[in-house]
């Protein structure tokens, strides 16, 4: 970060400040504050791994109880893949969404965010971006695990593709979510009673298309779900990106 | 604000006799469906309900954006009315659905879209509930009810695409097709479009009531508060 | 570099501000006492364009709030009784991610700089999670100072605070305010406020009830003057 610093011996830069205006804060650039706020998200949850854990931890056990719960013959099982995956996915996303907006607030830092000279969009993008980043990160780590286990081949292009472009849309919609979730007291049980109806569009697309990659059906098939996906990323990323300055004012 | 006006009473009138109107031309009027016997009858109420529950819907979207362009919080009662209106409209289609295809198809229920869109829309609503109890301030209250208005404003019609898309390309045994074929006598239409008409009338009057209704609420929270100043 | 005229503030049905003005000159330290549920932290977060007024209007350092918040949020420094920063990083990290922030040039040695003025720079690779309440605040401080505000606010950063910590803040504080800052901080503490400030005001049901300047006040003790202004 101090590649941005000029660097200038510390007297000299003193001498200057003495004589004219000292470092003020300027409005920060954009992509700048989005970027930085990106970077501390992951450097803080490399440090801890709390969030990362939690939610691999969480993701493991609910592939086990389905594995229990729905017993199924290795033909049917098949069939499934797309469905349980992304139950996993989505009940683990609301994990991390909650808890990265639950550190910005019960230390005031959402505050501290908003107190910069900053566009609200860029913090919004920012977290949406890092919240993004976990669940890929999460996915990531669930897949070659379920393709060990019942022996099934997760790692194809066309499945993380759209593992992406799912995770997208529900990171989008949940990060907005969570800045309103995370004011209540009730805010775990919240957020997903707020988050689930609204991403059903991206559910449905995301499991169908899933379904289709595992099946190998051919690309005619799955392209309507792609197409619905990709809609519903651009629709609600813009609306989220819109609403959030009315959500975070006061 | 404090006694009804006149127009409002006037159309409480009207909307009953037209619900007592619209009851007659479904129930007497129409004649019998060929294949589906009396239980068609149904047909009638629940399409209209079905519809009341859009409008109830479409206004609570439209009502979010104004809130949110306005800051009056005027707009956040009309938001909240039109969503209850919608979610109490919405069930009683669903309810009337079971009836109708229990007799016909042999099951309470139906993986239609448009059905599974309101069920869904129904949960959308009692989440929207929720994030208003869970808000104290009525100003932020207001806002977080208006932003979650305009999120699922375009997330269910997306939905009912999603699910008719999944439908067409998984065709199901259960025929709920055939509703969109469903022949009318002229007869069956007169009652049909009538239901419509009769309970747009019975929207607008629930819709006023409740608006009304909110802000006497208001009111009072306001003289409370200033009592006990 | 602060005015406040007619400022109205309402939750609901509920006003907690009516008709507030306010009046800060350049350099100045405002202690603004008053009891809980006056409104101090409400007034504050207005002041720092975290929360917006129903009514009146706002000045900080020269641009109006809330349609000028930006330019006003670049020369304001803000001190809560949270501590605004990320236990999972270092002193060091939490700094840098601020002077990103706020787009601070030549980051590196204002960091420094800060640092060694709130008496941390042997401490700045630690993560804050280990830090104690007393340099969490100090921290909090150096943060708010980074850009070099105009204004800073403080509210009640003593919260918390054994004696020794409160004494180092005296010391933070008592430079801070050296360099020609306009401050206003809010506290329950009479006695700690009596020795900072050049100025105290007293907010009470929503106006401010009292404004006194340290010299104004004389050999008044600040006790009955807080008093008076509360009863009157």
């Amino acid at each position: 970060m101090s590649a941005q610093a000029v660097q200038r011996p510390r007297a000299e830069a003193a001498d200057a400040r003495a004589g004219e205006a000292p470092p003020r804060g300027r409005s920060s650039s954009f992509f700048g504050a989005m970027v930085a706020v990106v970077q501390k998200d992951i450097a803080a949850e490399f440090r801890s791994r709390e969030l990362l854990s939690a939610m691999l931890v969480f993701s493991l056990l609910v592939v086990l109880i389905f594995n229990f719960a729905l017993e199924l013959d290795i033909q049917t099982r098949r069939g499934v893949t797309a469905g349980v995956l992304w139950t996993t996915f989505a009940f683990a996303g609301t994990l991390g969404l909650n808890r990265s907006m639950a550190v910005e607030k019960d230390r005031g830092c959402l505050d501290g965010l908003l107190l910069a000279p900053v566009d609200r969009a860029a913090i919004y993008l920012g977290k949406a971006i890092s919240n993004l980043a976990f669940m890929l990160v999460v996915e990531a780590a669930v897949l070659p695990i379920y393709s060990f286990l019942y022996n099934v081949n997760l790692l194809r292009p066309g499945l993380l593709l759209v593992i992406l472009l799912g995770s997208i849309g529900y990171a989008a919609v949940g990060t907005l979510l969570s800045a309103m979730a995370v004011h209540a007291r009730t805010r775990d049980i919240l957020l997903p009673i707020l988050l689930f109806p609204l991403a059903v569009p991206v559910l449905i697309a995301a499991v169908k298309a899933s379904g289709g990659y595992l099946a190998n059906a051919p690309y005619a098939d799955i392209k309507p779900w792609i197409s619905l996906l990709i809609g519903y990323d651009v629709i609600f990323t813009s609306i989220a990106y819109m609403l959030f300055d009315f959500v975070v004012e006061e | 604000m404090s006694s009804k006006s006149v127009v409002l009473r006037i159309l409480d009138v009207v909307a009953v006799l037209l619900l007592a109107a619209s009851t007659y031309l479904a129930l007497f009027f129409a004649p019998t469906e060929a294949q589906m016997g009396q239980v068609q009858r149904v047909f009638y109420f629940h399409v209209a309900t079905a519809w009341v529950g859009m409008l109830g819907f479409m206004a609570a979207t439209l009502a979010g954006v104004i809130y949110l362009i306005t800051k009056n919080l005027k707009w956040d009662t009309v938001a909240m009315s039109a969503v209850e209106i919608s979610l109490v409209f919405f069930f009683i289609t669903i309810v009337l659905g079971s009836i109708w295809a229990r007799p016909i198809w042999n099951t309470w229920w139906t993986w239609d879209p448009r059905l599974t869109t309101a069920a869904i829309t129904e949960l959308i609503y009692i989440a929207y509930f929720m994030l208003r109890q869970a808000v104290d301030d009525p100003e932020r209250r207001a806002r977080f009810s208006a932003v979650y208005a305009l999120l699922f404003g375009p997330s269910v019609p997306l939905t009912f695409y999603a699910i008719r898309m999944y439908r067409t390309i998984h065709p199901v045994v259960v025929g709920s097709g055939q509703a969109d074929t469903l022949p009318l006598t002229a007869e069956m239409k007169i009652a049909f479009f009538f239901a419509l008409f009769a309970f747009t009338v019975i929207f607008v009057d629930l819709f006023w009531n409740r608006i009304r209704l909110g802000r006497l609420q208001q009111q009072v929270e306001q003289l409370r508060l200033s009592a006990s100043d | 570099m602060i005015t406040v005229r007619g400022l109205v503030k309402r939750f609901g049905m509920k006003t907690v501000l009516r008709d507030l003005d306010f009046d800060v000159n350049p350099g100045e330290f405002v202690a603004l006492l008053g009891p809980n549920g006056a409104g101090k932290t409400t007034f504050l977060r207005i002041l720092s364009s975290l929360s917006k007024p129903s009514a009146g209007h706002v000045m900080v350092a020269g641009h109006s709030l809330p349609h000028q918040a930006s330019a006003v949020r670049a020369r304001l420094g803000v001190v809560s009784h949270l501590p605004l920063l990320y236990g999972d990083l270092t002193a060091e990290e939490n700094l840098r991610f601020y002077a990103r922030m706020y787009n601070i040039l030549n980051a590196g040695a204002r960091i420094e700089e800060v640092l060694q003025l709130v008496g941390l720079l042997d401490r700045r690779g630690d993560l804050v999670r280990t830090y104690s309440r007393g340099m969490q605040q100090r921290l909090a401080i150096g943060r708010a100072m980074l850009h070099d505000p105009d204004v800073m606010l403080f509210d009640e950063p003593y919260t918390g605070l054994d004696q020794d910590a409160a004494t180092m803040l005296d010391g933070v504080l008592r430079n801070v305010a050296g360099q020609g800052r306009t401050i206003v901080m809010t506290s329950h503490d009479l006695a700690r406020a009596e020795v900072l400030a050049t100025r105290f005001d007293v907010l009470s049901r929503g106006r401010i009830a009292a404004s006194s300047t340290r010299r104004a006040l004389g050999k008044l003790n600040l006790l009955t003057f807080y008093k008076r202004a509360l009863a009157g």
